[in-house]
């Protein structure tokens, strides 16, 4: 009968422990939540999101005639729109279409291939997707660093997680209804586009803002293409500010440190509204 | 006729792919190629890093080394911290929405950029580590393996926990059936049955941290030197193409690409091990 005592606290001291240690686990996120709040939101006013940010002269001077620093990241929010919006463009008609080509020849040679590129892709890590779009687009086509880099290292980033999204999503609707479309005469390309593309589109728009949200963050592969600028820029073949790149300059600069609360605030934000619209879209028009 | 355009242009879009993936691996080894000529394996097992032009001299080993111990250490310590979590949502809340708290709160922390994650270790967990007298500035090897500690836990959680979900029920139940308290179904029925799954869920975490640049680089001191003790200052392959990238040019150009290279070569392994674990599990 001890025995069976002995067996029970057992079995509920490991409970308690497990439990001890997921609330450990989850501490630093409640430290760094706490952390941006707590720094960051006071500096969250319209000019922080109208004004370009400050140069260290401006602050180097508002600071020794005692004025507060001016100046918002309005040249980063531009240029994250920008970069990452060119990188969609690019990686989500290409990451639809391999998806849909993984989805329809599964048991294909040739898709065994692709499907293990995608992996790989997958797992490569940022800075070397940064060597690689410095490589292609910063020496051969723009001659110098440039926004247009930028979104090519990051649609590369996001391809993997867009194609298997769209393959996944596919492959999850019932066959009889792509039977059914063909059966009635429609062609191939009407039965994907206009049956099978809708029906998976829920969990088709999941994997976008989903990486969406991991690649507008990054800002490693960045620092070797779009570099950054002081003013807003809309040419694309020319160094780009993006927010990421805003706070590494902030963190570097002793007159600007300041600043990184609020963009650090402000992007963790932006992150998380891609992430739980994702999840939303997700729960709420799954395929029955 | 507008069928085979499209089915062309399906087979077009994956060659692309195919494209992107070759031409990756041939920049990598063109830009490297230099280096390689110049040192040959020598780059690798060399550990002195040196850009002043009357000496110069480029070895990759301290980075090489600061990259296997920083990830290394984040794994042996992701294990104990992100298996709690795991037997949470996969076992004891399975299917309730306490688990799916869990698992969202824990997607939250993959949602983390890295740059915030490095912003929050050089202003809390720095600060943590020089006060506890661990080391005088609170740069170095361990700090920089705690950051990637936090970082990969929730691609170890959420993989393993589905492995942990996987295991039959009718094990389960007959396992209680014979009086098993619930530990003990873990000790000896999730544990063998899921352990392959688990074990390759951490393989393929290690891969994330292999890569991660950001955070590290804010974290680890930034010295070109093999680290000597678990406190001392380092850099890893990612964090030296951060930092040098820029004003590179020539030999040293070359050698950062090298880098990179083989970066992707450790990470490729890494990944295709663990993915291999789990393909052998899914027949």
């Amino acid at each position: 009968m001890n025995k069976m005592k002995y067996r029970r606290y057992k079995d509920k001291a490991f409970l308690y422990l497990m439990f001890l240690i997921t609330i450990i686990a989850i501490t630093p996120l409640a430290s760094i939540i706490f952390e941006l709040v707590a720094k960051g939101f006071n500096q969250l006013n319209i000019s922080f999101f109208t004004e370009v940010a400050p140069t260290t002269l401006d602050s180097m001077l508002a600071k020794s005639t005692g004025n507060p620093v001016k100046g918002g990241i309005a040249n980063g929010i531009v240029g994250t729109l920008q970069i990452v919006g060119i990188a969609s463009l690019m990686a989500i008609p290409l990451g639809v279409f391999v998806g849909i080509y993984l989805a329809e020849n599964s048991n294909k040679k040739f898709s065994t291939l692709v499907s293990f590129s995608t992996d790989l892709l997958a797992g490569i890590p940022s800075i070397v997707y940064g060597i690689i779009a410095y490589a292609w687009i910063v020496i051969k086509i723009t001659d110098g660093y440039s926004g247009f880099a930028g979104s090519v290292a990051l649609s590369i980033m996001m391809l993997p997680l867009v194609i298997r999204s769209t393959e996944e999503s596919i492959k999850m609707i019932p066959a009889s209804l792509k039977e059914a479309s063909l059966a009635l005469g429609t062609s191939y390309r009407k039965t994907i586009l206009r049956v099978i593309l809708p029906s998976a589109m829920s969990g088709l728009f999941t994997g976008i803002l989903l990486s969406i949200s991991r690649v507008i963050g990054e800002t490693a592969p960045l620092i070797l293409t779009a570099l950054g600028s002081q003013v807003i820029n809309l040419d694309i073949t020319k160094p780009t500010s993006a927010i990421p790149l805003l706070i590494w300059e902030f963190y570097n600069d002793p007159y600007l440190i300041n600043m990184i609360w609020s963009s650090s605030l402000f992007l963790m934000l932006l992150v998380l509204i891609f992430n739980i619209s994702a999840k939303q879209i997700s729960k709420r028009w799954a395929i029955q | 006729m507008k069928d085979r355009l499209f089915k062309i242009s399906l087979i077009a879009t994956c060659a692309l792919v195919l494209l992107i993936m070759g031409g990756i691996i041939y920049t990598l080894a063109k830009g490297a190629l230099p280096t390689f000529e110049e040192y040959g394996l020598g780059f690798i097992t060399s550990s002195d890093w040196n850009p002043n032009p009357n000496n110069e001299h480029y070895g990759a080993l301290p980075f090489i080394a600061g990259t296997l111990i920083t990830s290394t250490l984040a794994l042996l310590l992701c294990i104990p911290l992100s298996f709690p979590i795991a037997i949470f949502t996969g076992y004891y809340f399975k299917g309730t929405k306490v688990a799916s708290i869990i698992s969202d709160i824990v997607d939250m922390l993959a949602g983390v950029p890295s740059i915030v994650y490095g912003l929050w270790g050089f202003y809390t967990l720095r600060p943590i580590i020089v006060d506890l007298g661990l080391s005088q500035q609170g740069f170095g090897i361990f700090t920089a393996s705690i950051i990637l500690t936090i970082m990969i836990i929730p691609y170890a959680t959420s993989l393993s926990s589905e492995f942990i979900k996987m295991v039959p029920n009718d094990l389960k139940e007959a396992a209680f059936a014979m009086g098993s308290t619930k530990l003990e179904v873990i000790q000896k029925v999730i544990f063998p049955s899921a352990s392959s799954g688990i074990i390759a869920s951490y393989i393929l975490a290690m891969g994330r941290a292999l890569g991660e640049t950001m955070a590290v680089t804010m974290l680890i001191g930034n010295v070109n030197l093999i680290p000597t003790s678990l406190f001392s200052s380092g850099n890893t392959m990612a964090s030296v193409i951060a930092n040098q990238f820029g004003e590179a040019d020539g030999i040293k150009l070359s050698s950062l690409i090298a880098i990179g290279l083989l970066l992707f070569f450790i990470t490729v392994v890494i990944n295709t091990i663990g993915r291999l674990i789990m393909k052998k599990l899914k027949v």
